[in-house]
């Protein structure tokens, strides 16, 4: 008689299955693929031969069972992060303790040439004032538009809010593009138009100071409008009673914000924030299109400088270790973005 | 008598008061907004501009912000060049093939993850957004070498070919599809599926028939994302080809357009605006669907 045996089965293999479950040595997901949540699997054994009386065989029994699809579900993602993702980046923790050539194992040997570099200081710098400033820049601009888009009627909302995320939707290598034109040294329409304020021709790209500046520019233009939609999203989850409850107090516009606004939002703007600092941290494509680098590598960040040292002068291994170092402020910001999402999980 | 007229007053003119307010608030937000959007929209209207004029006008320096002798010829000359229709289709394929594989990987997995709780299951899906932080800039060097490498090993040509980038942009693309398609999947009542079981599917009918139609919206929104991503990456293809007939369209414009010192800014700019047209036209018709994948992406679920 199936069902009964299915049941029978199903109550000898549990406390066995249980004392599996819980021991730590734990290899892979492959492990629980036979043993862990027997009940469940059971249950719905069960039901599936309620249905068809025929007796299944031991490998479509297997094969039904909820850890095992599982398991083949979710094994392309795992191949995919492991032989794509993971793998590449402990290669590129080996390239970077390797000579030039590859032959030969150097130790640390690439870090300490590279603490020796100038350049590599001003990277740094630079790198650390590009995405502070810019970061910076977007969620003020995107605090302040988003506050403008809210306040206009709902029904132009959806105008507006369409028309300021153009630069978002734009790939940044072709909008990138268009700033170089716009700033060309020559043919500069930004020259042209300040030239009838009598302000004199900027050499917005060739100057260290102004080139810093265009391209925090540039990332503040592309990055604010996905601060604003983001924003704009949670200043709709405010709910306006608490706004009229601080306007029959007599709060200003201030402390409607300072204490209504910003602590409503704190957990957005801190994840929208974190998760805009690691991507502007690691930016390749402004600099690389704008400056590649100049002038005399001062805008340089260590993506683009990477890009330089490991695949234009072909040598890997500082190349490697150059993008290595990232990794250290992209960790700590994903730490905290990590802390911040799961507890966004645990309020909803 | 004077505290009576005083309260008659009080109100009317309190809220004469706040509607005027309001009312100035308004027209400083549309000031503003205005401002913000001549900002935001400099550039590709400036691109626009300058590919509806002729090579001759650009260097005479006339008025760059208007166009005094509008012409066609940079788009035709574009459209009808072997070199950037090339361009063309190698960034269509590559991105169609890539939503394919991105959605076929990441459905499968997004379920799983969302419905069956398995050993590991928790540590999987906070892995999965993990890999969704991590950027190109520090991974390119080390695929780079290790495809190389595969190359030596097997003498299939890998670097230089367009279609090694199918294989790469889906680390690119599958996390964040993955974790916004776990929170659309366990939106859904958990009654449905049960319901389903009970009626006998199978866990393969139980996503098909249930979960795929219901979870439709972030279904569109992950497509768009992958879409857009595969469409605008620029450091990869900039990495892995180089030979002209292997570019895409970024890479393309940008290395193949400038030649040397010459710049052809009416062709280049041309080149842009027809290289950001198919996200623009996704955009302006899935717009909805384009900021619930953007505000997806910070939240769970």
């Amino acid at each position: 008689m199936p069902p009964g045996m299915s049941r029978q089965g199903a109550l000898a293999l549990r406390p066995h299955d249980k004392g599996v479950d819980r021991s730590p040595a734990s290899s892979f997901i492959f492990r629980q693929k036979a043993h862990s949540m027997a009940d469940v699997v059971v249950q719905q054994g069960r039901l599936v031969r309620n249905a068809r009386p025929r007796k299944a065989s031991g490998l479509r029994n297997m094969l039904g069972r909820k850890s095992t699809v599982a398991f083949f579900l979710t094994l392309p993602l795992i191949l995919l992060i492991a032989l794509l993702v993971l793998y590449p980046a402990f290669f590129s923790l080996y390239l970077a303790t390797l000579n030039k050539a590859m032959t030969k194992f150097v130790g640390l040997g690439n870090f300490t040439f590279l603490f020796k570099r100038e350049t590599f200081w001003m990277v740094v710098k630079q790198s650390c004032i590009f995405a502070v400033t810019a970061v910076v820049f977007k969620a003020l601009i995107g605090f302040i538009v988003a506050h403008f888009v809210h306040n206009i009627p709902g029904k132009k909302q959806r105008k507006w809010r369409g028309m300021l995320l153009v630069p978002w939707v734009i790939p940044p290598a072709m909008s990138t593009l268009a700033w170089l034109w716009l700033f060309d040294p020559s043919y500069s329409a930004f020259n042209y138009t300040l030239s009838f304020f009598g302000v004199g021709p900027i050499p917005w790209l060739g100057e260290t100071f102004w080139a810093r500046f265009s391209v925090i520019l540039v990332n503040v233009w592309y990055g604010a409008p996905f601060f604003l939609i983001m924003y704009l999203a949670a200043l709709k989850s405010v709910p306006d009673q608490l706004y009229e409850a601080a306007a029959i107090d007599g709060a200003n516009w201030w402390q409607k914000i300072w204490y209504i606004t910003l602590p409503m939002m704190r957990n957005i703007i801190a994840i929208t924030t974190l998760f805009s600092l690691i991507v502007t941290f690691a930016n390749f494509d402004i600099v690389r299109i704008l400056t590649s680098g100049g002038p005399l590598d001062t805008t340089h960040l260590f993506a683009t400088w990477a890009f330089q040292v490991g695949i234009q002068s072909s040598d890997i291994p500082l190349g490697a270790c150059v993008s290595l170092f990232m990794v250290p402020i992209l960790a700590v910001a994903a730490i905290f973005i990590l802390r911040d999402v799961s507890k966004r999980g645990n309020e909803a | 008598m004077s505290t009576l007229v005083i309260d008659k007053a009080g109100p009317t003119r309190k809220l004469g008061s706040m509607s005027r307010d309001r009312a100035w608030a308004l027209r400083w937000s549309y000031f503003f907004l205005v401002l913000f959007a001549i900002f935001f929209l400099t550039p590709p209207v400036y691109m626009l501009i300058t590919s509806l004029k002729s090579s001759a006008e650009i260097s005479a320096a006339t008025n760059p912000w208007w166009v005094f002798h509008p012409t066609l010829s940079n788009y035709v000359e574009l459209l009808t060049s072997n070199q950037f229709l090339r361009f063309f289709w190698n960034s269509s394929i590559i991105s169609i093939v890539v939503v394919i594989v991105t959605m076929l990987i990441s459905i499968p997995a997004a379920f799983a993850l969302a419905r069956m709780k398995f050993w590991g299951s928790a540590t999987l899906a906070t892995g999965v957004f993990l890999t969704y932080l991590i950027p190109d800039s520090l991974l390119f060097i080390p695929l780079f070498k290790m495809l190389a490498m595969i190359q030596d090993f097997t003498g299939i040509t890998l670097l230089n070919r367009w279609y090694v980038l199918v294989f790469i942009y889906p680390t690119l693309t599958v996390p964040f599809c993955t974790w916004i398609m776990i929170g659309y999947f366990a939106s859904i009542p958990k009654e449905l599926d049960e319901a389903a079981i009970i009626d006998g599917a199978s866990w393969l009918q139980t996503l098909l028939r249930i979960f795929i139609p219901v979870a439709l919206p972030g279904l569109i929104a992950a497509t768009i994302f992958a879409f857009t991503v595969s469409w605008a990456q620029f450091l990869y293809p900039l990495v892995f080809t180089t030979s002209v007939d292997q570019l895409v369209l970024p890479v393309g414009i940008t290395t193949t357009l400038i030649k040397g010192d010459v710049f052809n800014w009416g062709q280049i700019m041309t080149g842009a605006l027809l290289g950001a047209a198919p996200p623009l036209i996704i955009y302006a018709f899935l717009m909805d669907y384009y900021i619930a994948g953007l505000t997806a992406g910070a939240t769970k679920g």
